[in-house]
């Protein structure tokens, strides 16, 4: 099969005058773009055309039965000066993250200098902590239902023992149910934790020795050489961590339904029920254009401000 | 002694040279492991307690560990309130379906951005990282729109069909980097030996990449498997329905049989949590090879 496409490539009216230093450049390119034509295709329709159609669709009220009506800037002026709820979507979702990010990389951090060191039957420890990160959320979040159920479920058993008497109602209150989604959340942060495993064993060995002949102790290895060295996974973590938790869904889809009283929903819950539960397709777009604005501005002041402080080579 | 160092080789030279300081370290990271490990278990081993417990017995406050019997109702009984088994069938053959679909259209569109020369490469390349930072939700409506216009929404189509277009931003990166680090002498040879890019893609390029297409089938099953978002967005009826839908509906139905859900819950993250534990080692070892970090 290689071969078949291999010689499609020469064009038929190549001539032999040709130099063949330059055709063998040329194929080579026209080779490359029938390569990446998929992508080509799916990111001018499924990314960069959608985008396009996205924001125009912002402009419209649009239940995709009845004729789209234009309405220019009326989805956005209703979302920033009408609907409450937008504004409460937002508030949960930037506490949400708040939460979330940097429990995720300290622990994330310290969970990977424990799976980096030299002990036996590493290779379970490593397997117990990323598991639950292979786990379906509609099942994590099933597991954590029944984790923190206020009556019969385990938390609440073990602070029964410990003489609670008056134990939280996690999910069912409303001040508890966003920091339940919190600790929820920290189960399945697997995949942060194994990059930051990786740019650990990515750090010389000889910097520590050195650093010990310097007679520098543990604690000060930890913040000389490892966080610098480890720069610029956290700021990769820190930056995926937040466009990651300003889309949260299934959590607060599932374990809350974004209840009690509003208290866990989300942007993309409130932009999911907006669109598809009361059929407002034109809200939903415009919603989704201030979440992409908000996580991009979000980006771009993380990637800014870390700019000193990030060390890349070495 | 020999004891001490069969467990570990550290904290038996501590014992030996009465290094306490070292000694001390070793047990603190052993007890770290060991109670970390356990506080990272204990939601999913509550589930598995669970999973076997009777109704009744689920509902015992203060809670017990162990069932007194095994309940295996709890895992029957659900295939015969809703059609589980079909939840299955749909959920293995959009899996395979899409895994297929993200190696067949990313591998080549990794390789051309690694080791192929042609205009714009740089440009085009700064494209697919923006895509990476590109919520979801920013597309979600007129993708929505478009399926339904091409009368696909209740199908598997619009599940499948945007995977064999290579949009899924994080795989070509990180096949591209792993690409990358595969010396380009052997490129060369095969090039002297008359072979295209297509050539050194299939003879050279993809048998020396099977750590990274390990690490990559992981993430694709695993991400594929427990997918939620977009079929909940796209499948409506009962027939076309995935584990993760099928989980949901069993929950707002039966939502007091915790035992049940467990059970349920415990079924649906077995594939996955297997496939993992199979090939953890090659996993962990591929993803510190592709440089993830870099």
């Amino acid at each position: 099969m290689s071969n078949a496409i291999d010689s499609v490539q020469l064009p038929a009216t190549s001539t032999p005058t040709r130099r063949k230093g330059l055709s063998l450049r040329a194929r080579e390119e026209l080779i490359a773009y029938l390569l990446i034509s998929p992508w080509i295709i799916g990111f001018l329709i499924f990314t960069a055309g959608a985008l396009v159609f996205s924001f125009v669709i912002s402009f419209y009220n649009t239940d995709l039965l009845s004729p789209a009506k234009f309405i220019g800037l009326g989805n956005y002026h209703e979302m920033l000066f009408e609907d409450e709820l937008f504004w409460q979507a937002l508030k949960v979702t930037s506490l949400y993250t708040l939460g979330v990010v940097p429990l995720q990389v300290i622990l994330g951090l310290l969970i990977a200098l424990l799976l980096n060191q030299k002990v036996k039957g590493i290779g379970v420890w490593r397997t117990v902590f990323y598991l639950p990160s292979v786990v379906s959320g509609v099942a994590v979040a099933m597991i954590w239902i029944w984790f923190f159920q206020p009556d019969f479920g385990l938390v609440n058993g073990v602070l029964a023992q410990l003489g609670v008497s008056d134990p939280p109602r996690w999910m069912f209150s409303e001040s508890w149910a966003l920091p339940t989604l919190i600790i929820a959340s920290i189960w399945s942060m697997g995949p942060g934790m194994l990059i930051f495993l990786a740019g650990l064993q990515g750090i010389p060995l000889e910097m520590y020795e050195a650093a010990q002949l310097d007679g520098a102790g543990t604690w000060r290895q930890f913040t000389s050489i490892t966080v610098p060295m480890l720069s610029p996974q956290i700021l990769f973590n820190s930056i995926m961590g937040l466009i990651g938790s300003y889309q949260v869904f299934t959590a607060s889809f599932v374990i809350t339904s974004g209840g009690p009283n509003n208290a866990t929903l989300t942007m993309v819950l409130y932009l999911y029920q907006r669109g598809f539960l009361t059929a407002r397709f034109g809200y939903a777009a415009a919603l989704a254009w201030v979440l992409f604005l908000i996580i991009l501005v979000f980006t771009l002041f993380t990637l800014r401000s870390s700019r000193s402080s990030v060390f890349y080579g070495g | 002694m020999t004891i001490v160092a069969n467990l570990d080789r550290e904290a038996d030279r501590a014992l030996r040279t009465k290094n306490w300081g070292l000694l001390t370290g070793r047990i603190l990271i052993y007890l770290a492991l060991l109670l970390g490990g356990l506080l990272f278990m204990l939601p999913a081993l509550w589930m598995l307690s669970a999973a076997f417990k009777t109704m009744a017995e689920a509902q015992t406050f203060p809670p017990v560990w162990l069932p007194s019997h095994l309940e295996w109702s709890n895992f029957t009984q659900p295939f015969i309130d809703l059609p589980f088994a079909q939840f299955y069938r749909n959920t293995l053959f959009l899996t395979v379906a899409n895994s297929l679909g993200v190696l067949l259209s990313c591998t080549p569109v990794a390789y051309a951005f690694a080791r192929l020369n042609f205009r714009g490469r740089e440009f085009l390349f700064v494209l697919v990282l923006a895509t990476m930072m590109l919520p979801d939700q920013a597309t979600l409506i007129p993708v929505y729109v478009f399926f339904t216009k091409l009368g696909w929404v209740n199908t598997f189509l619009p599940l499948i069909v945007p995977r064999y277009f290579a949009t899924d931003a994080f795989i070509i990166f990180l096949m591209r980097q792993f690409f990358k680090t595969i010396p380009f002498d052997l490129d060369d040879a095969c090039k002297i030996d008359g072979g295209g890019p297509i050539t050194i893609l299939l003879r050279i390029i993809l048998p020396l990449s099977a750590p990274l297409m390990g690490v990559v089938m992981i993430f694709v099953f695993v991400g594929e498997w427990n997918a939620f978002f977009w079929p909940l967005i796209y499948l409506s009826s009962m027939e076309n329905y995935t584990i993760s839908l099928g989980l949901r509906l069993f929950e707002t139905r039966y939502f007091v049989q915790m035992n049940t859900l467990m059970a349920m819950s415990l079924l649906a993250s077995l594939p996955t949590v297997v496939i993992f534990f199979l090939a953890q080692r090659q996993f962990l070892k591929g993803i510190v090879l592709t440089g993830v970090n870099r």
